[in-house]
């Protein structure tokens, strides 16, 4: 099945009619001096996105390299412990570098080279994006940097090394919250600065136009694969697909392809953190106001004064304030609707997958899961649920093992 | 992207033209709202003037600071800390003009706190307080339209920047809607003090000159009086920065005012041609 099909320029109706704009949200808040690259990015994403050679060289390495397509899998015993509809997985886990960032970084690193910009920036918050991009970076043969908040590169040290033996350079971010947001403003300032020969490589629905559109491209594989798995394999499309959201990559790739059809009920997971009601979490669109940051207009959790608050969550890559703004448009159109999970029901959603299906889920996909369980559990048995198994849990074992009171 | 309507001339106008007139290079000078402390401005900015700068800009901290170094981000955050904000900002902007400072005095904030504000309420109260300018690092002027409207309404100028990698069409586009002055980024970069200003600095400004006849400031990594010295005659002002936070931090608090004197005077000089 062909896995690219681009769409920039080409608004739907529930977009503006100014490109990069979802409904109100979106747009261009960056510095002047970043203004002609996002100019010259639009116009080489379109040629490339209408090129023949690109796509075919995308679809091959998505295949080949990236071992797609990835299967939709009946969890028939998560389905009997939650005793409701039917839970489907698409296995983005089983992606090569082990979750959908791939799909993205593959797309962008391929689109850099056209360019002939080598050296290529990224930031990560778990890990799962820097190491797709290490990894692409590594086939491609071009020179990879990634920014990360320090207190990530702690609590993801497996991925700090896997990123490292991949050959990049990895540069811990001390500054602000020294989380993913902190590591997106660094690559923006790196980028600032070396816009000349750099590429920046977004591993989210995030940032100014055209990221969120592109990565929503990219990653819109994933629910085209599982629009055509549930025909053939079930006979008719899900009642409800199931995504966690941060930045909502993973989210917005399978929701996109389910846009038009009504009876798709698409839900967002948000990272609760100690919960929603303690002020303590990373659910923007649950308990923020829209506001600018990283290049667009979009829900953000800010303090009366307009400032970025901060954030909490078991999960790195969901650890984050903003969210892409194509995500708010879906919240407020009613396309979709959103929900948080705290720390605790991920952690149990964790476990229950390890146990019912022998998955051992990321901390974020962790979120989807455990909201997975207790909708299913509210809905007949004759209906279908897909959830996004958008990574798995290698990276996240100490800190799992931290939360049970185990040593490793 | 609409052209500036006829306005009465705003105090940064006539600060710069005067200059002109003199054949003298203006000087623009900086303090972050709340660094160190609350009440520093209070002091800080008449010392500036003292020394001899002609425009003050008022940095209003932000959580995400991504067109700053790391001088400024510093500053930024330790002002967070004492508890800094667009409100407090104004607030320090009124009492500066109760002080008896007629200088220009000019806002840089990120978008989102006057977002958050609403650009509306914003543009009354500023005007209120005082303030004749604004540069917001992260609004180009693409997503200008709205507040530049309702700074219009109350004479504030919108204060754009434009880069060494802005090409012509661009600043064509940015000229038509500047008000008061350019002000031009002189490297491909964050704010932060330099060794050297680049080389093809006269070129780039030739290049920003031939679309308009708003004066030009030039900033970023503008930090030693050889900066300054080689701005004249290109220039028609030179923005000073990051190197101010940096001697501030470098000094007890007590020694500051004494301290950004000293260095006004010798930038001041400097523009001057006096060695």
């Amino acid at each position: 099945m062909a896995t690219i099909s681009p769409s920039t320029g080409a608004a739907r109706p529930a977009e503006a009619s100014r490109p990069g704009r979802f409904g109100p949200y979106g747009g261009q808040f960056v510095p002047e001096t970043l203004m002609p690259s996002l100019v010259e990015l639009i116009d080489a994403y379109d040629i490339a996105c209408h090129d023949p050679t690109f796509t075919a060289t995308y679809d091959a390495l998505a295949r080949d390299f990236i071992g797609r397509p990835t299967p939709l899998y009946h969890a028939t015993k998560l389905t009997a412990r939650a005793g409701g509809a039917q839970v489907y997985l698409k296995r983005e886990d089983l992606a090569h570098t082990g979750a959908h960032k791939i799909n993205n970084a593959l797309g962008q690193g391929l689109l850099a080279r056209r360019m002939g910009k080598q050296r290529i920036i990224a930031e990560t918050g778990a890990g799962q994006h820097g190491v797709a991009t290490a990894t692409v970076c590594a086939m491609l043969g071009l020179e990879c940097i990634v920014y990360m908040g320090e207190e990530d590169v702690h609590r993801q040290a497996p991925n700090v090394f896997r990123m490292k033996l991949l050959g990049a350079e990895v540069r811990p971010v001390k500054s602000g919250s020294r989380t993913l947001k902190d590591a997106i403003n660094e690559a923006i300032r790196d980028w600032v600065t070396n816009v000349k020969d750099t590429f920046y490589i977004i591993g989210s629905v995030v940032g100014p136009h055209p990221y969120p559109t592109m990565v929503r491209d990219f990653q819109s594989v994933i629910g085209r694969e599982t629009r055509e798995q549930s025909l053939a394999q079930i006979g008719h499309l899900p009642d409800a697909v199931i995504a966690c959201v941060g930045g909502g990559s993973n989210a917005m790739g399978i929701f996109h392809p389910f846009h038009d059809d009504a009876s798709v009920r698409l839900i967002g997971v948000e990272a609760g953190g100690d919960g929603v009601a303690t002020g303590r979490h990373a659910a923007p669109l649950s308990a923020g106001r829209p506001g600018v940051l990283h290049g667009a207009l979009s829900y953000l959790m800010q303090d009366r004064d307009g400032q970025v608050i901060e954030t909490h969550s078991i999960s790195a890559g969901l650890d984050y304030p903003g969210v892409g703004p194509e995500h708010s448009w879906y919240k407020d159109s009613g396309r979709a609707t959103y929900v948080a999970v705290d720390d605790a029901s991920a952690l149990a959603g964790f476990e229950l997958l390890c146990q019912t299906e022998g998955i051992i889920p990321a901390l974020e996909t962790a979120h989807a899961i455990a909201y997975a369980a207790e909708y299913a559990a509210s809905r007949p048995s004759s209906e279908i649920i897909v959830v996004n198994c958008s990574g798995r849990g290698d990276k996240d074992l100490s800190t799992v093992a931290t939360r049970l009171g185990m040593t490793l | 992207m609409n052209n500036r309507p006829a306005q009465h001339q705003s105090r940064i106008g006539a600060t710069l033209a005067r200059h002109h007139e003199a054949g003298t290079m203006a000087l623009v000078g900086w303090q972050t709202i709340g660094f160190p402390t609350i009440q520093s401005s209070r002091t800080l900015v008449p010392a500036l003037i003292d020394g001899g700068f002609d425009l003050i800009e008022l940095g209003v901290p932000f959580s995400d600071p991504q067109a700053d170094g790391t001088t400024i981000q510093r500053a930024s955050f330790e002002a967070l800390r004492q508890g800094a904000t667009l409100s407090i900002a104004l607030d320090t902007v009124r009492t500066l003009r109760s002080d008896g400072i007629t200088a220009p005095l000019i806002f840089m904030s990120y978008y989102n706190p006057i977002l958050s504000r609403g650009l509306e309420r914003f543009a009354i109260d500023a005007s209120e307080a005082g303030v004749d300018g604004l540069i917001v690092p992260d609004l180009p002027a693409e997503e200008s339209d709205d507040l530049i409207d309702a700074l219009d309404r109350v004479g504030i100028d919108s204060i754009f920047l434009v880069a060494p990698t802005t090409p012509e069409p661009r600043l064509r586009a940015i000229a038509a809607r500047a008000r008061g002055f350019i002000y031009c980024v002189s490297l491909t970069g964050v704010t932060g003090a330099r060794q050297a200003l680049p080389t093809d600095l006269p070129d780039y400004l030739a290049r920003v000159r031939n679309v308009t006849n708003l004066p030009l400031a030039v900033g970023f990594g503008v930090s030693r009086p050889e900066h300054v010295a080689r701005l004249r005659g290109i220039a028609d002002a030179a923005i000073v920065a990051s190197a101010i936070i940096d001697r501030m931090e470098h000094t007890p608090p007590e020694t500051h005012v004494q301290e950004l004197r000293t260095f006004a005077k010798s930038l001041r000089n400097a523009a001057d041609g006096v060695s």
